[in-house]
């Protein structure tokens, strides 16, 4: 019972109470300690005198003095005078009742331009959502051991360079808040990475969720905010029926997807209104025009096409291109399709996997087969290199 | 907060014409003059080109002094602007107003000490 309460607690307090004690100082890591210090006391006396009316009151004054012991005693031991900022209680004032929201400041702080974007993410999902360098190290395929260290020289860095808990305003939000999608969305991607083990992915793809939908919540009226919260709800619908195995899109049956994650995407996607649309509004689009299958049974393609040219124009990536190609031979045929794919993208694996499908349409089995083994030796992901390699068998075996 | 703007910069000193020249240092002199405005300012200063600087160092216990600047690279660093502000991105703000950001890098370095009348004290 106190165990099952101090998970929920866990969950919807850490990153506010992290980003609220790490505030004034700058110092995360700290903050990070005394959290963790409060819910190993709360595990403990909950258990005995139950759970407090307001949990996350009580785990910030516990976490809050935590702090200051820690500060008293390193004030101790250097005979320099105390830190003005130390002296004083910075969150003296806080009201336990009434925890502010400063979540939003840390994702910017985790995103910020001085912050190596490699560790931006890592650092995200420690600080505002509590996991450990261990996990984070398997989800990013590195030595735990070498993710501690990057997250803990990140960390020196805000507090050393004292990079400000605020968000950017207006003039400098075009600047800044790209870098916090991105890496929302580098959470995202981890999850249909090119990677052998494809376990720990799968509940990413859930945590990239909470993140993006946060940032949007928090910001409430920034449309590419709620375009990437659609776009990734919108993706996670599907995430059940590809569980076991690999089932390209087209081949999916729609009634697999779950309903629900449609409609709150669609919800999202409606939030970010009608503007000029950015890359993950266009991104959400095409997502939005799949999942619709499922409501009218068809795949609108002409859309389809029209918003990958527009993704094009606004993301002119490798990837964009291929995914354009492979729209149009849905619209033109295949051949239209292999000549609208890009000519330099030999090592790119959708390239190969795109390439191959439009071969085998167009009947040139032994050219398919190939392309669909260059594809296969490309992926490291076991379900799709497994659906890749039976293709490439079935062209062979007339 | 004490940061310190480290200008760097390739030296064209002598490749650059008298109106060039004088166009810097007016740029110079109105950035200067707004981080004093700002009450920012606590030093700035625009060094000499680094074929009169003079190098000292100690090798196996034997002090060689050697002409030419510490590391002979394409970009040195030609000024130091020292400023106080509040946080980083207030540093950042002025080092991209920096008028060498047009041909040059500005490195935004945090303090950690510095002296008031001989005295060190910690930087924050």
């Amino acid at each position: 019972m106190a165990r099952a309460a101090a998970e929920l607690a866990a969950r919807a307090s850490y990153g506010r109470l992290v980003a609220l004690l790490a505030a004034p100082t700058g110092d995360l890591q700290l903050a990070e300690d005394a959290v963790s210090a409060a819910f190993e006391q709360a595990l403990l006396t909950w258990s005995e005198v139950g759970v407090p009316d307001n949990p996350e009151g009580w785990l910030l004054t516990v976490a809050r003095n935590r702090q200051r012991d820690v500060w008293k005693s390193a004030a101790q031991r250097t005979s320099a005078p105390l830190d003005e900022r130390l002296s004083a209680d910075p969150l003296r004032d806080v009201d336990p009742l009434a925890i502010g929201d400063k979540r939003l400041e840390l994702l910017f702080v985790c995103a910020h331009p001085a912050i190596d974007p490699g560790i931006r993410t890592p650092l995200m999902l420690q600080t505002v959502l509590g996991f450990d360098a261990a996990e984070i190290a398997a989800a990013f395929d590195v030595p735990s051991q070498t993710m501690a260290q990057r997250l803990v020289r990140a960390k020196r860095r805000i507090r050393e360079a004292r990079i400000p808990f605020v968000v950017p305003d207006r003039r400098a939000m075009p600047e800044r808040l790209p870098p916090v999608l991105e890496a929302i969305y580098g959470c995202y991607s981890l999850s249909f990475a090119d990677r052998r083990d494809a376990a720990a992915p799968e509940s990413l793809a859930g945590e990239a969720q909470y993140l993006a939908v946060t940032l949007a919540a928090l910001l409430d009226d920034e449309p590419e905010a709620w375009s990437l919260a659609a776009l990734i709800t919108l993706s996670l619908s599907r995430a059940q029926a590809q569980r076991t195995h690999y089932v390209p899109l087209d081949e999916q049956d729609p009634s697999s997807w779950d309903a629900a994650l449609i409609e709150e995407g669609e919800r999202y996607l409606r939030r970010a209104g009608g503007g000029v649309p950015g890359r993950f509004q266009l991104e959400a689009a095409i997502q939005a025009v799949h999942a619709a299958r499922r409501k009218t049974g068809v795949t609108d393609w002409p859309a389809l096409r029209t918003l990958h040219e527009a993704l094009l124009r606004v993301a002119p990536t490798l990837g964009a291109q291929v995914a354009l190609a492979a729209a149009i031979a849905r619209s033109d045929g295949p051949d239209a399709g292999l000549a609208a794919l890009p000519v330099d993208a030999q090592r790119f694996q959708p390239y190969w996997a795109v390439r191959a499908a439009l071969l085998a349409e167009t009947g040139r089995a032994a050219e398919a087969s190939a392309a669909f083994d260059r594809a296969a030796a490309l992926t490291k992901h076991v379900t799709v290199r497994a659906h890749l390699e039976a293709r490439a068998r079935a062209l062979r075996t007339p | 907060m004490r940061y310190t703007l480290l200008l760097h910069y390739p030296e064209m000193a002598g490749e650059l014409d008298e109106a060039a020249m004088q166009e810097g240092q007016r740029a110079f002199a109105a950035y200067t003059a707004a981080l004093q405005g700002a009450g920012a300012l606590i030093a700035a200063e625009v060094l000499q080109p680094s074929t009169s600087s003079t190098t000292l160092r100690q090798v196996d216990g034997e002090l060689r002094i050697q002409d030419g600047p510490f590391a002979d690279t394409k970009e040195q660093l030609g000024g130091t602007v020292v400023i106080d502000v509040p946080d980083l991105d207030a540093a950042l703000d002025w080092a991209r107003q920096a008028p060498n950001i047009a041909w040059g890098a500005v490195e935004v370095r945090p303090g950690a000490v510095y002296t008031v009348e001989g005295e060190w004290r910690p930087n924050a």
